[in-house]
This record gives structure tokens, C-alpha cells and sequence, in this order.
């Protein structure tokens, strides 16, 4: 999320400053002592740095700021921005739903598999594109839920103190953060799969939740972290509905074969992407523009769109200084204004005839 | 404040929810709609512009009228098009999958317009957020009365007012608008107000396109047809609503040697054009109000210029005429030389090589538009990638507004985004990526537990070395 769009500044042409984030100390001290033996550290920096360097870059003159983050400080960059006339990419998060429609044998499992590679394989829920919550018929979520518990033991382990492939939560603030998530009445009784927590070594095991209460934080807010809650339908075909009820998330993803149900998901909700029997995946493909819509972002980058992204698309009009055509300039009177008219609907019997002078023996009663 | 003002934002977002702006027999509709008012009304309109600006019935004409009618037939025209989803390729990384980029409309956005081309500057971008299928409100400029009223008649009347509503006032309505959500704000203006759409719309995180201006330079060259770049000059300048034009030429650059050989060809077409007194020609538009003749004037008897007129000078201000007048070499530090004129002012500047002018150009803030007569192909070259606006003509002026081929929009402190054509139908647009896969090809590779047999597998995939991907799949 650094050298992605250090890539497109650099290819348009650009110098750049790079503002890696603090949240990762490791990997910002890596970027800032590494790109400079590398790169041409006059025309690429990087300031390492909290909240206080951003604000003070912020309030710099940029021809182009792209942020990737949170929404609330998505708000404040554009704000910055404004003073400038800067024009920014956001690229935020939002709650990424999937959508299970009914599946059974070799394309359940399949479909679990990608669900949860979905869910914790991405930083253990902490991605922007990761899925954040599940929607799915109710009679179907037993065998969900069982193929889902199956396949999590097998992929990370049962063990909170011995969880494999899976990465921990970034810090103290955000692993009491998402406690909190789990605190809130009913939400700890919906609670149906894992919970149990490490703090020493912050890891969360994957927790899978079955209808917690709608209006609890952890369905109105970005979970960003290893909480999956289920919510069932009645039918299938509500999953737009509960969608659109909610702000635009940066990816769908719907695992059906229902050509009507894939036809109402395109047309009737908005999103960044959708994915259609995957998760996560969009992201690796280059020729698909990458970013979000209303409070997930607005701007987009991967391949060429990160080149256009940090470019101006300059229009340039060449005009040779032969033909020069009269009726273009003053004085102007009803022969050129009428010509003009007719060049404009590509009347050009009309126009012959009007240079000819004739038009007026065709056209009597012309109104003006 | 008209009622409803508060709460239009929200009144047509319950238009669009329902679905009805998404269709395209709507979208074809009110296009046609469009077009009907155009038809239908074009002396009413032409009229309205006479009484705001004084416009002459000619460039009434060919600026808005035929502009806004050519825009609505293009949009009918391609709109199918436009909407269809565009396949695009995917690789190994990604097989077996097939993607395609759809295009669907924002939503609810708002169009805030402007005084001196109030008619095609309202209707043009209503033509992309319709033809993107969104709900839109749209906030005339309140600096050109007739136009605004006319405006809000007629798409009262013609329009589906459920999803497409005018709102007029000034200062009061725009904020309030402002403070509602929108899901893109379209903004025509200039850059001081530009800034307060930009900070409102952060509150919202809406995505905006502000529709600037600048001082566009023209620099004119030597061993050119001079006449037809003097006329052609003019016509952009003071034949497009009297230089009050985002994309009005503001000032020349042209060499000493030059400069007196393009100040007479300018006097001789400015003659043939408006005759020896140009106050009394019925073919330039006045200056749009007295605030805006105090502010040209003052630029023009600034003590820094007035001695430099070589060409006009005249005024009158009970009519708002001021005649077409050229200043040669003012200095750097002058108003006239500092803020966008945007009226009938035009200086020259001379230098000893014409090469000069892109130091002076790129000191400059970056222009909504750039011109260059020249014959000189290393000096067009030269020009077109160091000098960086929002648009450029080689030989012409103004033009490119025309070409709908052609994005219109401005860079730094003339703009962001951009429309016209089908970039109209882009800017009101989300491009939504669609991937589709099948559960074919699984590999477990992909899925935990992780181990080094996987890595090696992964990294050898992405290399794309065959041989690599041999021995990875045997573990060598």
C-alpha cells in the first residue's frame, strides 16, 4: 500500500513524498532506510512519522495527495486538501459483505475455503477488502457454520495460544478496540465459534458470531479483525435490501450461480467491486480499477489507473491556419448567423443553397 | 429561502432509490426533453442572455444554444454505448475468471453553474448526470436573473422534477445546499468559491469536479499568417461573451520584434470586426455587472498600465461597455498581470526569444487553457510538454470546447476533473469492477496451513519461469 502507488506517481512522472504509517514501525523503518539507497532520494522522500508530521505535511502545497486509511481521516486530508485545491484519491473500507447463496458438496467446501481465506487470511480481518460480515439463508447456516468450523481448525488451529498462518492484531488500541466489539449485550451471546482472546501476544481466534443485534457496533462499524458475524435471511434475495441500507462498501462478494440474483446484485447495490465466487482476489487483477465509491473512497489505482491517477490528461487541439471560415467572425448578420445554423445541423443542400443566395426561394415561411 | 431547499438533497434520493433514473427509457426521456426546451425555446433563451449579459443572438447561438443541442444529440446518440460493460482482459493470476468494468450512476449530485455562459454551463453537465442515470439538482447563478428564471421554468416544465429540480438564489442557498449530501458535486466557478465546495464536500467524503480558470496565455510566434492569428485571437478573446471566458485568451506573449506587427493586425481586424467605435457594436457583449466594470477598470487605470494602452481604452458605464483594449508590456507586478481579467483587457508581453515565454508561463499558476501560433515544430513540441493547463490549441483559441473528443477540464489552481462528451458520462459515473470466477482450478496453494512447498510454488507462478514452476511442483 506504500510502493503500489509510488509506482504510479513515479511512472507519470511525479516526485514524491511518502508518508508511511506509524502503526507499523518495522516496516516503515525498512521503507525509509531502503528506498533511498535505491531510488533518487531528491525526487523521493519519505517522512516517517505519527499524526503530528502528517498534519504538518497536510498543510503543504501537493499537486496530488492519495490517502489510503480511514474515512474519519479521509475527511480531515480532503479538508487539507481543500485549501489547496488539491485533488485527492481515498481509499477507505467500509463493511464488505458476502453473500452465500445455496451450495452443497465439492462447491460448499470450495466456496468455505475462499470465505475463510477471505476473512483471516488478510492480515486476520484487518484489510479493507477483507469480508466483514456474512449473509446467508437461515435454513443453510448449520451446514455453514459446521464446514466453516471445519475448515478454520484445519487452517489455523484451535489453539488461541498456538494459532498458525494467521497474523495478529496490530496493536494494544485496536485488540481492545475489537474486545470492545464482543462486550456490547448480545453480542457476546451470539458468539458461536472462538472468542477466546491473547492479549500478551495480541491474537484473536477466528470468532464466528450467529445474528448478533443490528444495531450493536459491530454491524454498524468496520469490524477490522477476526470476528465474522452471520446474519440469516429469510430469503436469499434480501441481502440487497440489507445492503443498501448501509453505506457503500469497497467490494461485494456473492458465491451463486443464480444468473438473476448476480444480475440484481450488479444492478440494484453499489461498490467499489464486486466479486462474484471469490473473495480477495480483484486486487491482483491489474486491468480492474481498484478503489471504492461514496464512504469508501472515490479515485482508483492498479495498473495503468495508477498511472492515470497521478497524471493530467491534457487535451490538445491542432488547427491549421488554412481554411479560415468567414461567417466566424463580426460583424455578424442574419447571412452568417443563418449559415452558421445550418453548419451546425449538417444541412448542407441548405448551406449550398444559402451561399448561393437561392435558400430563400425554398423556404418562404421560415419562423424567427 | 423557497421551502425545500433544506431538504431537496433527501427528497431526491428517495427518487433515486426507487430505481426510475437508472433506467435508460428514462434517461432517453428527459434527454429528449432537453432537447425540446433547446428547440422549442431557443428565443426565449436567446433572449435571457441578451437581457443578463447582452449577448449577441450570434454567439447566444453558437456558444450556447448549438453547443447544448450538439451535447444532448451526442449523449442520445451514444448512450447505449456508454452504458454497455467493458470487458477486460484477465491473466494467469487470476485464472480462470472473466472481468468487466461497469458503469453506474452516483446518485443524488449537485450542479452549481455560472453567469457568463448560464445556459450551456447548466445544461452540459445535466447531460452527464443524467445520461449516467443519476438524480440532480441544479443551482444556477444568481448573477444572471433571466437566465436562472428561464432555466427553472422550463425544467419545471419539461423535466421529471422528482429527479431533476432547479434551485435558485445565491450566497444563503448554495450554503445550505452545500451542508446536504451529495453524491458528486459539479462546481463552476472560480477558485476562491471552489475552495469552500471542496472543504464542504470533504465533510461528506463527495468527489467533486471544479470547473475553473486562469490566465490562459496565447504566444504568437513569428513567420505566421499573422491576419488569421489576429482574428482568430480576437474572436477567442473578445468574441466569446466579451473576454469574460474561463477559456478567454488573457494575455499575450509575443517577441519585441514582433510585438508592433501584431499590434496593428490586431487594430486592423478589431476595426473590420467593431467598426471605429466599438462601444456603439451591437456584436460584443457588455461586462455582466457594475461590480465587475469598477473591478476591469481599476485594472486598467492602475498607474502601472494606463500608460501602456496602445489600443482602446474607452468606456461607458452607464451601457457597462468597455471597448476592446490592449496594453503593451504593463509591468510583472500589476493586477492586470497578476489576477485572471476575465473582460476585454488584453496584455502583451514581449520577450527577445519566443522560447522565454514557457519561464513565464510555468511561473505562473497552471491555466485552465494555453494557445501557441506557431509554424515551428520544436517550439509546439516544446510548448505542449513543458507548459502544463487543462487544455491547449496549437493555432487556434478556444476551440477545443467544441471537440467532444476532447476531455474539457483544468490541473491546479484551474480545476480538477473534467467532462464534455463521454467524459461527462464518466464524471458522474462510478466504474465498478466486477470479477467473476468459477470453482474450477482451486488450488490449495492458496490456503493455510502455509509452508515452504507453497511459497516456493507461489513465488515460482509469479516469476513465470517455466522451469521454476516444474521444479516447485516436485518440490526440487
Amino acid at each position: 500500500l506504500t510502493l503500489d502507488p509510488l509506482i504510479g506517481a513515479i511512472s507519470a512522472g511525479n516526485t514524491v513524498v511518502i508518508k508511511p504509517s506509524e502503526l507499523a514501525p518495522a516496516c516503515s523503518s525498512l521503507l525509509s532506510s531502503t528506498i533511498p539507497l535505491y531510488l533518487d532520494n531528491k525526487a523521493v522522500k519519505i517522512v516517517e512519522g505519527g499524526s503530528d508530521i502528517a498534519q504538518e505535511l497536510l498543510q503543504q502545497q501537493w499537486d496530488k495527495i492519495f490517502f489510503t486509511g480511514s474515512p474519519r481521516v479521509g475527511r480531515i486530508v480532503m479538508s487539507a486538501a481543500a485549501k489547496h485545491l488539491t485533488p485527492v484519491t481515498l481509499e477507505l473500507g467500509g463493511k464488505c459483505p458476502v453473500i452465500l447463496d445455496s451450495y452443497s458438496g465439492s462447491d460448499l467446501k470450495s466456496a468455505v475455503k475462499r470465505i475463510a481465506g477471505g476473512k483471516w487470511g488478510p492480515c486476520a480481518g484487518q484489510a479493507c477488502i477483507g469480508i466483514d460480515y456474512l449473509l446467508v439463508q437461515q435454513k443453510l447456516a448449520p451446514v455453514l457454520i459446521e464446514s466453516l468450523k471445519r475448515c478454520i481448525k484445519r487452517f489455523y488451529g484451535d489453539n488461541v495460544q498456538n494459532l498458525q498462518s494467521i497474523c495478529r492484531i496490530v496493536n494494544k488500541n485496536h485488540f481492545d478496540r475489537i474486545c470492545n466489539l464482543l462486550e456490547e449485550p448480545g453480542v457476546a451471546a451470539s458468539i458461536i465459534y472462538g472468542g477466546s482472546l491473547d492479549r500478551e501476544n495480541l491474537m484473536i481466534e477466528p470468532t464466528i458470531l450467529l445474528d448478533p443485534p443490528l444495531d450493536a457496533q459491530i454491524m454498524t462499524e468496520e469490524i477490522f479483525g477476526p470476528l465474522l458475524p452471520i446474519i440469516t435471511l429469510d430469503k436469499i434475495e434480501e441481502s440487497i435490501d440489507f445492503i443498501n441500507a448501509r453505506p457503500k462498501p469497497l467490494a461485494i462478494y456473492a458465491f451463486t450461480n443464480d444468473k438473476k440474483l448476480k444480475d440484481r446484485i450488479l444492478q440494484e447495490t453499489s461498490s467499489g467491486s464486486v466479486t462474484f465466487n471469490d473473495t480477495i482476489i480483484q486486487f491482483i487483477c491489474d486491468a480492474l480499477p481498484f478503489g471504492g465509491v461514496g464512504q469508501s473512497g472515490f479515485g482508483r489505482y492498479h495498473g495503468k489507473y495508477s498511472f492515470d491517477t497521478f497524471s493530467h490528461e491534457k487535451g490538445v487541439l491542432h488547427r491549421s491556419f488554412f481554411p479560415e471560415l468567414e461567417p466566424r467572425y463580426p460583424p455578424w448578420n442574419d447571412f452568417k448567423l443563418e449559415f452558421i445554423r445550418l453548419a451546425y445541423n449538417f444541412d448542407y443542400v441548405g448551406l449550398l443553397l444559402h451561399l448561393l443566395g437561392l435558400r430563400r426561394l425554398f423556404i418562404p415561411n421560415r419562423a424567427r | 429561502m423557497a421551502a425545500g431547499v433544506e431538504t431537496v438533497a433527501e427528497e431526491l434520493r428517495a427518487a433515486y432509490g426507487g430505481g426510475k433514473t437508472r433506467d435508460l427509457e428514462w434517461r432517453v426521456s428527459q434527454l429528449k426533453a432537453l432537447l425540446k426546451i433547446i428547440n422549442l425555446h431557443e428565443n426565449e433563451i436567446v433572449e435571457a442572455l441578451r437581457s443578463d449579459l447582452n449577448k449577441p443572438e450570434y454567439e447566444a447561438f453558437v456558444h450556447e444554444i448549438a453547443g447544448a443541442s450538439s451535447a444532448c444529440k451526442l449523449a442520445l446518440k451514444e448512450l447505449r454505448r456508454w452504458t454497455m460493460p467493458e470487458k477486460v482482459k484477465t491473466t494467469m493470476t487470476t485464472y480462470p475468471s472473466s472481468a468487466h468494468i461497469v458503469s453506474e450512476p452516483l446518485g443524488v449530485v449537485l450542479v452549481i453553474s455560472t453567469w457568463n455562459y448560464p445556459f450551456i454551463l447548466s445544461i452540459e453537465p445535466i447531460i452527464g448526470a443524467i445520461s449516467a442515470g443519476n438524480a440532480v439538482v441544479l443551482k444556477p447563478s444568481e448573477v444572471s436573473p433571466a437566465t436562472s428564471a428561464v432555466l427553472s421554468k422550463l425544467l419545471g416544465e419539461y423535466m421529471d422534477t422528482s429527479a431533476v429540480r432547479v434551485v435558485e438564489g445565491s450566497v444563503p442557498e448554495t450554503t445550505v445546499l452545500l451542508e446536504q449530501k451529495w453524491d458528486k458535486i459539479f462546481y463552476t466557478g472560480n477558485s476562491k468559491v471552489g475552495r469552500i465546495v471542496l472543504a464542504a464536500a470533504a465533510k461528506h467524503l463527495t468527489p467533486v469536479v471544479l470547473e475553473l480558470g486562469g490566465k490562459s496565455p496565447v504566444v504568437v510566434d513569428s513567420n505566421i499568417d499573422l491576419k488569421v492569428a489576429a482574428r482568430r485571437i480576437i474572436s477567442g478573446k473578445w468574441g466569446c461573451n466579451n473576454g469574460q471566458t474561463c477559456v478567454s485568451p488573457d494575455y499575450v506573449i509575443t517577441t519585441k520584434e514582433y510585438a508592433s506587427k501584431l499590434v496593428d493586425a490586431f487594430a486592423c481586424e478589431m476595426e473590420n470586426f467593431y467598426g471605429k467605435d466599438p462601444l456603439q457594436s451591437n456584436d460584443l457583449s457588455s461586462v455582466v455587472n457594475s461590480r465587475h466594470f469598477d473591478r476591469l477598470i481599476n485594472l486598467l487605470d492602475d498607474e502601472k498600465v494606463s500608460g501602456k494602452i496602445v489600443l482602446g481604452g474607452q468606456r461607458d458605464k452607464t451601457k457597462l461597455k468597455i471597448a476592446p483594449s490592449i496594453i503593451l508590456n504593463p509591468s510583472e507586478d500589476s493586477l492586470i498581470m497578476n489576477e485572471e481579467i476575465f473582460g476585454p483587457l488584453l496584455p502583451i508581453i514581449t520577450v527577445d526569444k519566443i522560447e522565454d515565454c514557457i519561464g513565464i508561463i510555468t511561473s505562473k499558476e497552471k491555466p485552465l487553457a494555453a494557445y501557441l501560433f506557431s509554424n515551428n515544430e520544436k517550439l509546439k513540441n516544446d510548448f505542449i510538454s513543458n507548459v502544463s493547463s487543462g487544455g491547449m490549441v496549437i493555432n487556434d483559441t478556444t476551440l477545443h470546447l467544441a471537440e467532444a473528443s476532447l476531455p474539457f477540464g483544468g490541473v491546479g489552481e484551474s480545476g480538477m476533473g473534467s467532462y464534455h462528451g463521454k467524459f461527462s458520462f464518466d464524471a458522474f459515473s462510478h466504474k465498478k469492477a466486477v470479477l467473476k470466477r468459477g470453482f474450477n482450478g482451486d488450488v490449495s496453494v492458496r490456503y493455510p496451513p502455509y509452508t515452504n512447498g507453497k511459497l516456493n510454488f507461489v513465488k515460482a507462478m509469479l516469476s513465470g519461469n517455466i522451469l521454476r514452476i516444474i521444479r516447485a511442483l516436485f518440490g526440487w
